[in-house]
């Protein structure tokens, strides 16, 4: 994950606390949604970025999964991810959410 | 995991979903998008 993307995350965590907090991804390269979903849980697997060592333990979820599909506008999510979700691997991502979260 | 209610961080991807489809996804969920970004690599 983008060492940016991990100093906003710790921010966010330092000053408004873990509590409700969700992240939702959009990266369609498996491997790359492994990794941050490992990030903002575990740390940064690379030891490299701001969240390196630090367990912030963020529920993670893909923006594919039917755990977000089914509880967004059906309206709003056709118009929003519709073309991604038929251009992209949705499966690849799903099974990889899964594996992060050690359902798999 | 019920997102109403809940405070998303929402983090797209410039060659995949961008953030800001990601939040108006959650926002329709009736979750509270506190973050939106799109990765770029390069």
């Amino acid at each position: 994950m983008d060492p940016d993307n991990q100093a906003l995350i710790k921010r966010i965590v330092e000053e408004r606390g873990a509590e409700g907090i969700v992240v939702i991804l959009g990266a369609a390269d498996a491997e790359a949604v492994e990794v941050a979903a490992e990030t903002v849980r575990d740390g940064d697997p690379a030891w490299v970025g701001p969240l390196a060592g630090i367990q912030l333990g963020l529920p993670v979820l893909h923006v594919f999964e039917d755990e977000v599909k089914t509880q967004a506008d059906p309206a709003t999510y056709e118009a929003e991810i519709g073309f991604f979700a038929m251009t992209l691997d949705v499966d690849e991502v799903n099974k990889a959410m899964k594996r992060a979260r050690g359902e798999e | 995991m019920q997102l109403e209610g809940m405070r998303v961080i929402a983090l797209g991807e410039r060659d995949s979903v961008p953030g800001e489809a990601i939040a108006a996804v959650a926002r329709s969920a009736g979750a509270e998008v506190i973050e939106t970004r799109t990765e770029c690599f390069v």
